[in-house]
């Protein structure tokens, strides 16, 4: 891997229009509001909110609610990549903790009350939590690369929650457990709630403490940060860890809105949607400068287009293909070579003559 | 040693050869020749220009002016592969080869016998084989070549080297990493090579090896020739002096040498006391002491073992024998954090590598340090970050005075101060500087030194490491002397002792 991202095009382009153009969200906020644009246009109606039975209602409620899994998924996500790693066993943590809390709500003799439900969410925290602990070993003493040190619990973990299920969809009805996924709360889904509160607590986390700055320090340049005593592995242990923690997170809001713990579906490709998200965001695979913004907004795109893959009455089958488009194209006007040639050809100025010194 | 001399036309011919990059001419019409049947060293010190010389021989580097003959016939590579196919093939320093192909096939790469337009292996091997028997390398072809030590990896890679049949091989640096027993073999190959009429480019910082195997030699200085010499008219304290430059800096009215006259050492207990400390493969077990207030120069060349030392001193890397004491207290240090805790700060000479985190800010790398020592939790307030940023930039005169910008954008003595500033923010009783005026301007140098002779007066300790005798003797009380990874001596400072001292004990090992 590189060890830093080319320096940013300093396009001189004039002028307050230059500076937001240059924004490093202003590419993706800018494909966000085109699809929300193109879906309008389609239906009209698309971005009215709505009153029903108290709660808010319409599509935009819909893609915060739905993106709420996938936005705790890209928080841990970022943290690990910023520090040049990778996390591909979340997707399997997710079924993981899904199905240790709906199994222990199933089993339990009083499936319906808070208590229970209270219950089976903290063993499901706390074994993602371990499990994000395990990967952070694994990378961080171990000295396993990241890629390779997950991808043991991606494969592992599925046959982990089937063990649990003992292969079976297990489905529990728990009202207070059901909240988590399917309720509101001051109109606004708890599920949505809970994800934008643990972006406020990451953000507070890694901007109000100097979490941040090691995180990227490590990320950047892990020679120089190993000598000025920054404790690279502490802090790579760290976000796995935190990462762990989220997905289970992230499992606990997919069980509890469908109800139904899937080990051989749920969260299934959601490593690879996190990726995206943070990719979107801006932040580098390679490391370093990490954007939480950048990955809200990585995560928004890709819930919308979901949405709009339905709206637009295309088969949700090929759903990935439009998301590798928008992929594709938000990731290549991201790009210092390709933003360079679009200012040239904007410009219409031919590029300067090499001087040879003669 | 040979009668190459005489041998009429040279097989490589560079005159005139400058190149430039943005802010530094790295090379100023710099005159090269190379004959058949000669080891030709290039000499000089770090940042002499010796690796932009080799790269512009090969064509890794387009040349700004000059001309490059081979065989009488200008030439200008556009790349390795196409100056391969003209006979000039070159070994890098660090071993250029797939570990984990085998012996074989690292050999014959690009170059394998075909059969019916597929490889043939088993003609591969054999031709392998030659090659390697050839080198007086007995080993199995089909073997891994990661199972294989270095030495014999570095001959694996002149074999392949040697596939194109080349006329000039550049060896870069090829015994860095080598024992002694390895470099006689080596050297065998080379000599061998040498006898078939091959001419041979050896750069390398060990001085003995250079006489031991060299004809003539080229010594470069500053991106400019120096000169050319056969090896056996030149003395080894000629050539020292001459790689390191007698020019005296411009310097302002550092009274520093005045006040050295009197060593801090006397009667208290040193900072820290090294006995018998070392570390295989870095530096040969030495004794150190440095003591509160004093300064203690590393004089050497390049490669001499001086940042070997240095690191064992910061918990870079670990010692595998000896002891230290720190403050008179055995101590331990098992990473530069534990260094830290005792207030030890180690400045590496690898600025890039392990000194900028070019993405953060001038105001991040400056409390990088200080906050890694608190722990992630405790983040420094923003209103100190601001005051110890301030000071620093103020006092080390950081341009431009602004700590958002990013450290990466800065001219290196700019960054320089700055990690100087992240050391001296965690308030270190032991500083460790490893080449801290290396390859930045005269004024920087200036102010750099300054601060050094201050935070000593104010009773620091100070290891102060550079290739610029000059430096060194201006600076400190004591000088260690280093040489081909071992410390040969040390000697006390004063106005009588000269760079003329400090070379002959280089050049001499400590014998005399």
């Amino acid at each position: 891997m590189s060890a830093t991202s080319p320096a940013p095009s300093r396009a001189p382009s004039s002028g307050r229009l230059g500076t937001v153009v240059r924004h490093h969200l202003f590419w993706p906020v800018a494909a966000l509001v085109l699809l929300l644009a193109v879906n309008t246009v389609f239906r009209p109606s698309f971005l009215r909110v709505s009153i029903l039975d108290g709660h808010l209602f319409g599509s935009p409620i819909d893609i915060l609610r739905n993106c709420a899994p996938l936005m705790l998924v890209a928080l841990g996500m970022t943290l690990v990549i910023a520090t040049r790693g990778i996390d591909l066993s979340v997707g399997a943590v997710v079924a993981i903790a899904g199905a240790v809390a709906l199994t222990y709500i199933a089993r339990s003799p009083d499936p319906g009350s808070a208590g229970t439900a209270l219950t089976a969410m903290g063993i499901a925290l706390v074994l993602a939590l371990a499990l994000g602990t395990w990967n952070g070993f694994l990378v961080s003493v171990v000295g396993i690369q990241p890629i390779i040190a997950t991808l043991i619990l991606m494969t592992a973990g599925r046959g982990i929650a089937m063990l649990i299920t003992q292969g079976q969809i297990t489905t529990v009805t728990s009202a207070p457990f059901k909240t988590l996924g399917a309720g509101f709360w001051l109109g606004l889904p708890v599920a949505t709630l809970v994800a934008f509160g643990v972006f406020a607590l990451v953000a507070v986390l890694t901007r109000r403490t100097a979490l941040g700055m090691l995180v990227e320090a490590v990320g950047i340049n892990p020679s120089a940060s190993r000598l000025a005593g920054v404790q690279a592995r502490t802090i790579v242990w760290t976000v796995f860890a935190l990462s762990g923690l989220f997905s289970g997170l992230a499992g606990l809001v997919l069980a509890s809105n469908v109800m139904a713990a899937d080990a051989n579906n749920a969260g299934l490709f959601i490593e690879l949607d996190a990726i995206l998200a943070v990719v979107i965001g801006g932040t580098s695979l390679a490391g370093g400068k990490f954007s939480l913004s950048g990955t809200f907004v990585g995560v928004l795109i890709i819930a919308t287009l979901s949405l709009t893959v339905t709206n637009l009455g295309i088969s949700p089958l090929v759903t990935p293909l439009f998301k590798a488009l928008v992929v594709a194209a938000v990731t290549l006007l991201q790009s210092p070579v390709m933003r360079r040639k679009l200012a040239e050809r904007t410009r219409r100025v031919a590029p300067e003559p090499k001087v040879v010194a003669r | 040693m040979t009668s190459s001399d005489a041998a009429g036309r040279p097989v490589v011919e560079m005159t005139g050869i400058s190149i430039e990059f943005p802010g530094v001419k790295a090379l100023d019409q710099v005159d090269l020749r190379l004959f058949a049947g000669e080891v030709h060293a290039l000499m000089g010190e770090n940042g002499a220009g010796k690796s932009t010389l080799i790269k512009a021989l090969t064509g890794v580097y387009g040349i700004d002016s000059g001309e490059i003959l081979v065989d009488g016939a200008p030439q200008r590579f556009s790349g390795p592969g196409e100056a391969q196919a003209a006979g000039v093939a070159t070994v890098y320093q660090e071993v250029n080869l797939c570990e984990n192909l085998t012996v074989a096939e690292n050999i014959m790469l690009g170059n394998e016998p075909r059969r019916f337009g597929a490889i043939d292996w088993r003609a591969t091997r054999r031709r392998a084989a030659e090659h390697l028997a050839t080198m007086g390398l007995d080993i199995d072809p089909s073997s891994s070549l990661g199972s294989h030590s270095i030495a014999v990896q570095q001959l694996v890679a002149i074999s392949r080297a040697m596939v194109v049949d080349a006329k000039v091989l550049v060896l870069d640096e090829p015994t860095s990493s080598l024992d002694a027993d390895e470099v006689a073999r080596l050297f065998t190959v080379v000599r061998g090579l040498r006898d078939r009429g091959v001419a041979i480019l050896f750069v390398s910082h060990f001085i003995e090896q250079v006489y031991e195997i060299s004809d003539r030699m080229t010594v470069l200085r500053n991106g400019a020739r120096v000169g050319e010499f056969p090896t056996a008219e030149i003395t080894r304290a000629e050539l020292v002096s001459r790689m390191i430059g007698r020019t005296m800096e411009v310097l302002d009215d550092l009274q520093v040498r005045t006040e050295h006259t009197v060593d801090p050492a006397q009667g208290s207990t040193p900072f820290v006391r090294a006995v018998g400390l070392g570390r295989r493969g870095g530096v040969r077990p030495f004794d150190l002491e440095v003591y509160p207030g004093q300064v203690v120069g590393l004089a050497g060349l390049l490669g001499s073992g001086r940042t070997e030392l240095a690191r064992l001193l910061a918990g870079a890397d670990r010692a595998d024998s000896g002891s230290l004491e720190l403050q008179g207290r055995p101590a331990r240090l098992r990473n530069p954090r534990a260094a830290i805790g005792h207030r030890i700060a180690f400045s590496s000479e690898d600025r890039k590598g392990e000194g900028v985190v070019g993405d953060l800010t001038v105001r991040e790398n400056i409390v990088l340090g200080l906050q890694a020592d608190r722990g992630w939790l405790r983040r420094l307030p923003g209103k100190q970050v601001d005051e110890i940023v301030d000071r620093y930039v103020r006092a080390l005169n950081i341009r431009p005075a602004d700590p958002d910008a990013l450290l990466r954008n800065l001219s290196g003595g700019n960054q320089q101060k700055v990690l100087l500033a992240r050391w001296l923010a965690t308030a270190p009783e032991l500083l460790l500087l490893d080449e801290p005026t290396r390859g930045i301007d005269v004024g920087a140098k200036a102010e750099i030194q300054r601060l050094v002779a201050d935070l000593a007066a104010r009773g620091m300790a100070v290891l102060f490491i550079s290739a610029e005798l000059e430096e060194v003797l201006r600076l400190s009380h004591r000088v260690a002397v280093m040489r081909d990874r071992e410390k040969v001596g040390e000697l006390t400072n004063g106005p009588d002792v000269g760079v003329d001292d400090v070379v002959e004990l280089i050049a001499s090992g400590g014998d005399h």
